[in-house]
């Protein structure tokens, strides 16, 4: 039994230490928001805030969250930086298929946690994680700078 | 009023943002059970026995002698839903086990013996000579241009695989319907209708007991164009079997060793010039890797054909192509569809013959373009305002083009050094020939409720290009009412007529001018408060040159959307990598309908050709794919890219909705040859195989 916290709630998970994060979160938790893309730690669809750092959730083991803080889109859709980032995402055309963006919200919110005023570099790195096939990032891209200057102080 | 092109919030904007768009993966049906493949380990065999482990109770194992007729329809229907004798293959199905543990299915499966004979494989292009198809056309006098030229310049171009690397994998959800004896399939896909036919014709059904539905489509590129008919045969033939509903949803290896892919290529090219250096004369013989089953091979072949002598007017000519049998992965749809290709082969001759020359490539191809009323290659018709003179004049201004050219031109020196590169390029909108109206015969409706929304019902599906905000967009501006008031869902064929599948740049081009036309009627009889529909359909008034495939001759697409792409960049002569400078897209697609989305595409599209041209490599080796895996195969990342300037040249299209012509696959098509040009440019060396990656560049002569 491993216990910590998700979204929010301290949980017990039934599971076995070894199984992958992600498929505590889709499997015992039904948290959908973290797509599995690869399941090998290449393609960030996965990604998870473990103590508001970006981890791919297909590569860590349960054991490794024991007594941490796990966020996953679910746990942070009704923030005020989500509903700036849904905005921004909207006003940049960010979202194609959309199978990456849980992801990418994640290593937004990872990246602007860190770096609440970056340059677009700053941002092209901080995302390079996640892999995105439509829409070439540059609006993704866009869309997290918008979320920036909008978000003064937010983050 | 403001123009239709004045972006909107997309119609699955929050849904996607927010994670709580269901995609078939995060379907959950009572009793679903889960399932994982045995494949084909040989290129090619026959099965002599299959030793399976014991399994547990409530698991069992699905083949070939499941299924009424174990044969997947896909334009021809060769192709086994499961191998029963023999295997063409490595990794084609064999077995499908099922239960309700996924470790447990998938530890099965790596317990199943199968027990080959080994039989001769074809694992190469280069040694393939079964011809599966092939095309070939012919116009003017190649002879004596030939035998009158002054100069003759041959060459041979490569290209090779490209994987479509949508994020989400092939994945299906397959039910039987017991009482009704109905097949059900749920899943990830481009074309609902084609699923539907192949449920058909494998599990022997009439249309009205097959019901497929699309879920939420994480991209697709061609990708999901053929391949989940073969998966909704397999999972269908699994619940049938059970009574379960089962879920396959392959994981990213398989998927890339198994799913179609961009035929490798290998094209040889002579052109015949006069003194002047004009071409008056040029044979192109194409060979592509057909892979096992033929599948969508004969349709690709005919635009690479199509795309052949790309924008120029060529009066003497032979093109040939032959799809060669081989016992490798099916090729199939991929963005662009077997342009990109040729593109590549005709767009880096024209810069070798000009650097030959000792002129720009620009001036030289000056000397070539096509324009309005001119005679295709296959004796059709330019019947459209083509826009090159303007797409350049935009590119100049955007890019500085020429004055870069010419001062990279220059002797360089030095590790780092740049290079600019430009190329020219079209897209033949919709389908090859007369499919639309012999074949697809397209049907939608428009259904208004009492309380005056709208739905579109149409069989097209959104798989990320945007299409149910266009599609929306189109009929709330026609109709005159909000947008917010039009309803389009994902496509279940049990409420939808069939509208045709979503592919070759079709959709908007001429489905949506059939929902234009819809809601000029809707409106026309519009009646507050009152349930009312309209059903439109597909016909043809426009002049042309009727297209005879047998021939290979007349108007192989109602129009053309054309783009050009400029790409600059450095080079580190020390490594071979290189370093983007800048990229630019200038795309005529008629009208558009929705500026974001249309950006989109471009960005998107401009990557996916610059990843081919560059980055994306993928090989068989003694019939396996090398590069199975996203550490293997790589696609470009945020940190690969730069921030490309877009621009529209508006062109309106009559027979397109507010003037909409093709656009999704445009957008791939030119970017990796102007990659290779300004890599030419750079390196001051000529290249004749994409992917140009480091390695290559550095071990060129």
């Amino acid at each position: 039994m491993v216990e910590f916290t998700l979204n929010g709630r301290k949980i017990r998970s039934q599971m076995s230490p070894d199984t992958r994060l992600l498929d505590v979160l889709r499997g015992e938790f039904g948290l959908t928001g973290p797509k599995e893309g690869c399941g090998e730690g290449e393609c960030g669809a996965c990604s998870v805030l473990v103590d508001g750092k970006l981890f791919n959730s297909c590569i860590t083991p349960l054991a490794n969250v024991r007594g941490k803080t796990v966020v996953t889109l679910e746990g942070f859709r009704d923030s005020e930086e989500y509903k700036l980032l849904e905005k921004c995402f909207a006003d940049a055309g960010a979202v194609q298929c959309g199978f990456c963006i849980p992801g990418m919200i994640m290593a937004s919110e990872a990246l602007l946690l860190r770096v609440p005023h970056p340059t677009e570099e700053e941002i092209r790195e901080g995302l390079s994680g996640n892999l995105c096939r439509c829409t070439g990032y540059n609006m993704i891209i866009n869309a997290v700078q918008m979320a920036a200057e909008k978000g003064d102080g937010l983050w | 009023m403001k123009d239709i092109s004045v972006p909107v919030e997309k119609k699955d904007h929050r849904m996607k943002m927010s994670g709580r768009a269901e995609y078939t993966a995060d379907m959950k049906l009572p009793g679903m059970l889960y399932s994982s493949f045995v494949r084909s380990e040989v290129p090619h065999a026959l099965i002599k026995d299959i030793k399976l482990p014991e399994l547990p109770d409530g698991y069992f194992s699905v083949s070939g002698s499941d299924i009424p007729n174990n044969h997947c329809a896909c334009i021809t229907d060769e192709q086994p839903v499961f191998a029963d004798k023999e295997v063409m293959f490595v990794g084609e199905a064999i077995l499908l086990i099922c239960g309700p543990d996924e470790k447990t299915v998938k530890k099965l499966c790596a317990e199943t013996e199968v027990i080959y004979e080994e039989l001769p494989a074809v694992v190469s292009l280069d040694e393939a000579t079964e011809v599966a198809l092939g095309y070939e056309y012919h116009k003017g006098d190649t002879e004596t241009a030939f035998n009158n030229a002054d100069k003759v310049i041959s060459e041979t171009f490569r290209t090779g695989y490209q994987e479509q690397a949508y994020i989400e994998t092939q994945s299906a959800v397959g039910v039987w319907d017991k009482d009704k004896g109905k097949a059900i399939l749920y899943g990830s896909m481009q074309c609902p209708y084609y699923v539907h036919s192949a449920l058909m014709h494998s599990f022997e059904l009439d249309e009205s007991h097959v019901r497929v539905v699309q879920e939420v489509t994480g991209g697709g590129f061609g990708g999901k164009e053929d391949f989940p008919s073969l998966l909704g045969c397999q999972a269908v033939a699994a619940a049938r079997k059970s009574g379960h509903p089962v879920r396959i949803i392959l994981n990213r290896r398989e998927d890339m060793s198994v799913t179609t892919k961009r035929h490798p290529a290998i094209l040889k090219y002579d052109a015949a010039l006069d003194k002047e250096g004009h071409i008056t004369g040029l044979r192109a013989d194409i060979r592509m890797d057909s892979g096992a089953y033929p599948g969508l091979t004969s349709v690709v072949m005919q635009r690479t054909l199509l795309a052949a002598l790309g924008v120029y007017k060529i009066d003497n000519l032979d093109v040939k192509g032959r799809a060669m049998t081989t016992n490798l992965v099916n090729n199939g749809a991929y963005r662009g569809f077997g342009a990109p290709q040729a593109f590549f082969a005709i767009e880096t001759l024209m810069n070798h013959i000009a650097d030959k020359l000792g002129v720009s490539p620009l001036s030289y191809r000056q000397m070539h373009f096509v324009k309005q009323g001119d005679e295709t290659g296959t004796g059709g018709k330019f019947w459209h305002h083509v826009p090159i003179p303007e797409m350049i004049e935009k590119a100049e201004e955007m890019s500085d083009y020429s004055r870069k050219y010419a001062e990279y031109a220059r002797p360089q020196s030095g590790r780092y050094r740049k290079g600019i590169g430009m190329s020219i390029f079209f897209h033949g909108c919709g389908f090859t020939g007369s499919a639309e109206k012999d074949f697809i015969k397209s049907k939608l409706t428009l259904h208004k409720y009492a309380d005056d929304r709208v739905e579109i019902l149409a069989s097209n599906t959104d798989m990320g290009q945007g299409l149910k905000t266009t599609f929306s967009k189109i009929a709330a501006k026609v109709l005159d009412i909000p947008y917010e008031q039009i309803i389009i869902e994902n496509p279940d064929t049990d409420r939808v007529p069939n509208s045709g599948p979503t592919v070759a740049s079709r959709s908007l081009m001429i489905d949506g001018k059939l929902i234009e036309r819809a809601a000029e009627r809707l409106k026309a009889i519009w009646e507050p408060g009152k349930e009312q529909e309209i059903m439109e359909q597909y016909k043809e008034d426009r002049e042309c040159v009727p297209w005879d495939i047998e021939k290979f001759h007349g108007d192989a697409y109602p129009t053309f959307s054309w783009g050009l792409n400029v790409v600059e960049l450095q080079e580190d002569t020390l490594t071979g990598n290189t370093d983007l400078l800048g990229v630019w897209g200038v795309y005529d697609v008629g009208h558009v309908i929705d500026e974001r989305i249309m950006e989109g595409q471009a960005q998107g599209g401009i990557l996916q050709g610059i990843g081919y041209g560059s980055m994306e490599h993928m090989e068989a080796f003694k019939g396996r794919i090398r590069q199975n895996s996203f550490t293997d195969y790589m696609i470009p990342t945020a940190m690969d890219t730069v921030n490309n300037g877009i621009a529209f040249i508006d062109n309106l299209y009559k027979d397109g909705p507010f003037g909409a012509k093709g656009a999704g696959e445009l957008t791939l098509v030119g970017a990796a040859p102007a990659y290779e040009a300004a890599v030419e440019q750079a390196s001051g060396r000529h290249f004749m195989e994409i992917p140009l990656t480091p390695e290559r560049i550095l071990l060129a002569e």
